[in-house]
């Protein structure tokens, strides 16, 4: 006999260049599991199935490689779900393998099965339900393909339990075909010419820079644009780390907790050049005032996410990295003295503040994380109050150092992302910030953490709420907290020493410094429980729907 | 305002699916709908009628762009396209009606394809105005069922989309 389905599929793995997969086995991939040990493939055994897909996505965002990730029919499969949609808005380049219940039980409601390629069609970049042996191969190769190439996204590959036990004949193609599925990566030369017309007539441009330039490596090309037309830049949050934070040239985040600057700049500047950005709601405020005074440029490889949200003046259809590097070779070096100025004075007149008196200060906490690590750390979120902090504080230096579910905003990602991060880069430190609420929607998987001997940094800001919506209801709902004060919260330095881990109790800022270089220093996962004033708020704030110039706080 | 919307899409399972949860999702409203097997084999081609804006149907056409199984998407031009649609009624017949109905058929072109005591099914295809004009027409005398195919359209001259697909699939 040939090779059996779950035989092609850990080869196909192996050819692919996967060398580790996360996962937790389940009756109908009993097959694939038993097959995974022909292979030198690390598998990454998790503690629930959604911790599988957020540690593929948090392997995946760092090392630049498609991420995978393995689950069992019905429940198992389900389960990724989340990660999957997580994946899927923030472009993701994820393989996703779920057993399915064997062919002859299918669409009989039998054990564990779910119907999970009609589940996630609406959250994954495509799927596959295999329903011929003799179709695995090429479906993987596939799979493969056009989870990486393109806008990347999550590819879900669902296998019954008899096709992964049958012999497979056919052999992978050398190439895929598809003829539905061509991405576009070089920009329109003409359009390219466009935005260099427009660069140059412009006086105040503003760079918007997004997730799609960090996924395409886009960075130096970014940056040197920027500089050679002294252009300023602010990028959005999956953007960060894209722009060194101390540039001087650097905005910080626009949006609804963005600097007071970059909002206003949006608001003053005449031309505005997005790049790999899709204008999502929490960076545009109510649209119709975005900015208002600029023709925009868009570049991006979705050609769907051109006009999607705001009117486009010069749209670009491409591979970022390619549209900047033709770009370059038609800029002209530049100086904007005025703009610059204007720039520099909204900077000092309106700096990110926030006052240290009082209780122990989350954003003080990142600060002093930020000098210690000099931003060098790879720096992983939940979502929520710390989230924007550590947008806010940290100062990113690289790209992919900054992993956080922007567009789904999936509290529980952080920690399992931190653990796909730190595996597929073992020498780097990555640093964990989190809150009570999110640590707690995934904290199961700090026996995978500690199995592993993944040396996690976990930065806990407990204020004893969920507290971005405690801010919200004290700031929308009249003070009345429904449903977000964390009682029964556990004691977190307990529960990390229960899971073989250190941790460590901060409550005042003395404390801060010595306990974040004692865990830096220490081996192995720690987590930092810092009790943090219960009731700070992130400042400023644009609330949803509102233009960019009406700001709370911050002043 | 409306736009015809004409997709080839490769023929997997699950594809009518995938469009149509898009539309869903997306909150395009869908008028018709109409899918069946173009010359080419594997290669199924879908008339999707719309209600939309010039950009929500631009939006429609990049999203639909997007699904992997999608090959080429095309937005009919109103004037320079032909549609059709096939039309069956089942209609109340009774001896003081027929002849009247029975003209009406053949001024239409329309033909009778059942006949019994009381009822008769009629078949017709034309365009959306013809058949709403026929509809009209014979709805008093009684309609028992009625039951359209949603239009097909293509757009006149020389330049083809199934063909365009054909020569992607022969690269093979």
């Amino acid at each position: 006999m040939g090779r059996t389905g779950a035989q092609v599929l850990v080869d196909t793995l192996v050819e692919e260049g996967v060398e580790v997969v996360f996962g937790f086995p389940g009756g109908s991939v009993l097959g694939i599991y038993d097959a995974l040990p022909r292979a030198a493939i690390k598998h990454v055994l998790v503690r629930h199935e959604q911790g599988a897909v957020h540690a593929a996505d948090g392997y995946a965002r760092v090392t630049g490689k498609t991420g995978v990730c393995i689950a069992t029919s019905g429940p198992g499969a389900t389960n990724l779900v989340t990660g999957l949609a997580t994946a899927y808005m923030d472009s993701v380049p994820l393989v996703a393998i779920t057993g399915q219940t064997s062919r002859r039980l299918l669409g009989r409601d039998s054990f564990q099965e779910a119907d999970i390629t009609g589940i996630t069609m609406p959250i994954t970049k495509h799927n596959y339900l295999v329903k011929n042996p003799d179709d695995l191969p090429r479906v993987l190769k596939e799979a493969f393909h056009i989870a990486s190439t393109g806008r990347p996204g999550p590819v879900l590959v669902d296998v019954p339990k008899d096709v992964a036990a049958l012999e497979v004949r056919a052999s992978t193609p050398r190439e895929v075909f598809l003829p539905g599925y061509k991405p576009v990566y070089e920009g329109h030369p003409v359009q390219i010419g466009e935005i260099a017309k427009a660069i140059r007539s412009s006086r105040r441009p503003l760079m918007l820079v997004g997730g799609g330039v960090i996924r395409s490596g886009a960075s130096v090309e970014a940056l040197r644009l920027a500089e050679r037309c002294e252009i300023p830049v602010s990028t959005t949050l999956m953007g960060l780390g894209a722009i060194p934070s101390d540039h001087p040239l650097y905005l910080g985040m626009p949006g609804m907790h963005g600097t007071a600057y970059a909002n206003t700049a949006l608001g003053e500047c005449d031309l505005l050049i997005g790049l790999g950005v899709r204008f999502d709601d929490r960076v545009t405020g109510k649209i119709d005032c975005f900015a208002a005074n600029a023709r925009i440029i868009h570049v991006d490889i979705d050609p769907a996410e051109i006009g999607k949200n705001v009117r486009v003046d010069i749209p670009v259809v491409g591979d970022v990295k390619n549209v900047l590097s033709r770009l370059l070779g038609l800029v002209t070096p530049a100086q904007r003295p005025e703009w610059i100025q204007r720039i520099e004075c909204m900077k000092r007149s309106r700096p990110l503040t926030y006052s240290r008196k009082g209780l122990l200060k989350p954003q003080y906490i990142i600060e002093e994380l930020g000098r210690l690590t000099r931003g060098e750390a790879v720096i992983v979120t939940d979502v929520g109050q710390h989230q924007m902090w550590t947008a806010q504080y940290y100062p990113f230096r690289h790209p992919r150092s900054f992993l956080s579910s922007g567009g789904l905003g999936t509290m529980g990602y952080g920690l399992p992302a931190a653990i796909g991060a730190q595996v597929g880069l073992p020498d780097k430190q990555v640093v964990l910030v989190t809150g009570d609420g999110s640590f707690q929607m995934n904290v199961q998987e700090l026996a995978t953490a500690v199995s592993l001997g993944v040396p996690v940094k976990v930065v806990l800001m407990n204020n004893g709420y969920l507290g971005m919506v405690r801010q919200w209801q004290e700031l929308f709902c009249n003070g009345r907290y429904v449903a977000t004060k964390l009682e029964g919260n556990p004691d977190f330095v307990k529960l990390a020493e229960a899971y073989g881990a250190t941790g460590i109790k901060v409550t005042d800022e003395a404390g801060v410094r010595p306990a974040l270089e004692h865990a830096l220093e220490t081996e192995g996962l720690v987590l930092l429980d810092f009790r943090v004033a219960p009731e700070e708020n992130v400042f400023p704030l644009v609330p949803a729907e509102q233009p960019l110039s009406n700001m709370i706080g911050g002043d | 305002m409306k736009h015809t919307i004409v997709a080839t899409v490769v023929n997997h399972p699950g594809v009518l699916a995938r469009v149509a949860g898009l539309f869903g999702r997306r909150g395009f409203n869908i008028e018709s709908i109409a899918v069946g097997v173009t010359e080419v084999q594997d290669i199924s081609r879908m008339t999707i009628v719309v209600d939309a804006d010039e950009a929500m149907c631009e939006q429609i056409t990049k999203q639909l762009n997007k699904l992997i199984d999608v090959i080429r998407v095309r937005t009919l031009p109103e004037t320079d396209s032909v549609a059709r649609e096939l039309l069956l009624v089942k209609v109340a017949v009774d001896p003081r009606n027929r002849s009247e109905i029975l003209e009406t058929v053949s001024i239409f072109r329309a033909s009778i394809i059942d006949v019994s005591r009381t009822s008769m099914i009629i078949e017709m295809t034309g365009d959306e105005d013809k058949i709403n004009a026929f509809v009209n027409l014979i709805r008093p005398h009684g309609i028992k069922e009625l039951a359209r195919t949603g239009k097909i359209a293509m757009a006149r001259g020389e330049r083809a989309i199934a063909a365009d697909a054909e020569e992607c699939l022969r690269a093979v």
